[in-house]
């Protein structure tokens, strides 16, 4: 469980460092954007790697999807789950390195890239709002 | 992108702040919740509701959703039908367990 909380804590975090990327866009900055689009994927980063731990150890002690009933709804949602957090790392690590030369010739059409990469992202965050107190806490 | 509109984009900065510490205080609450173990369906009610606070601010503030136009709160309506419908598939098919024992 403090895994779970400190995941939480990741993923809140990179919801806001993505939503503080579309706000440095509209604002013009691009180089802030690029620092806070690095901090999210990082973030992406840093909560898969806590997921790895968190799967590792339950390997370890021989908790496996086939156990029992709740271990395989466990592992399908945050699986499914981390997947998702896997493709929306794919999508922003476009937009921090090669799609980010859009910024230059069509600026508005760029900030709204990013606008929509960010619903998806808080998307993810938002299921995980829901799956940290459903599989952790109860 | 005129002056007001860099004001407005820096006042919602702020306001995005505000919803972070906010989530993190809600986060510390649903934790520390857990740990009075209180009867389970109070639990779940409990860790539900403040998931759905969390939820709305993500969702009203991060996805722009509180000033959005009118029609897109139509079209979640039906997200929340189908919800309910996902929702009873199971509870029907439990209760028609039931009755066949």
């Amino acid at each position: 469980m403090p895994l779970a909380t400190l995941n939480t804590i990741i993923l809140i975090g990179s919801s806001v460092t993505m939503v503080m990327a579309w706000a440095s866009l509209k604002l013009n900055d691009f180089k802030k954007y690029r620092l806070y689009m690095g901090l999210t994927i990082l973030a992406g980063f840093g909560f898969m790697i806590v997921k790895g731990f968190e799967y590792g150890h339950k390997f370890e002690v021989g908790l496996l999807p086939k156990s029992n009933t709740f271990l395989a709804i466990y592992f399908t949602l945050t699986g499914l789950h981390g997947l998702h957090v896997i493709g929306g790392m794919i999508v922003n690590g476009y937009f921090l390195g090669p799609g980010a030369k859009m910024f230059k010739t069509e600026p508005e059409r760029f900030t709204n890239r990013i606008e929509v990469a960010g619903l998806y992202w808080h998307f993810v965050d938002l299921v995980w709002i829901f799956l940290f107190p459903t599989l952790y806490l109860l | 992108m005129s002056a007001s509109d860099a004001e407005s984009i820096r006042k919602q900065t702020r306001s995005y702040i505000v919803v972070f510490v906010t989530l993190m205080v809600m986060t510390v609450l649903t934790v520390a919740v857990s740990y009075f173990h209180m009867p389970v369906g109070l639990a779940i009610l409990v860790a539900l509701i403040i998931a759905s606070f969390k939820g709305s601010l993500v969702a009203g503030v991060f996805m722009h959703l509180s000033h959005e136009r009118k029609v897109i709160y139509w079209v979640l309506l039906v997200t929340v039908l189908f919800f309910i419908v996902l929702m009873a598939i199971p509870s029907i098919s439990q209760w028609d367990q039931r009755m066949l024992r």
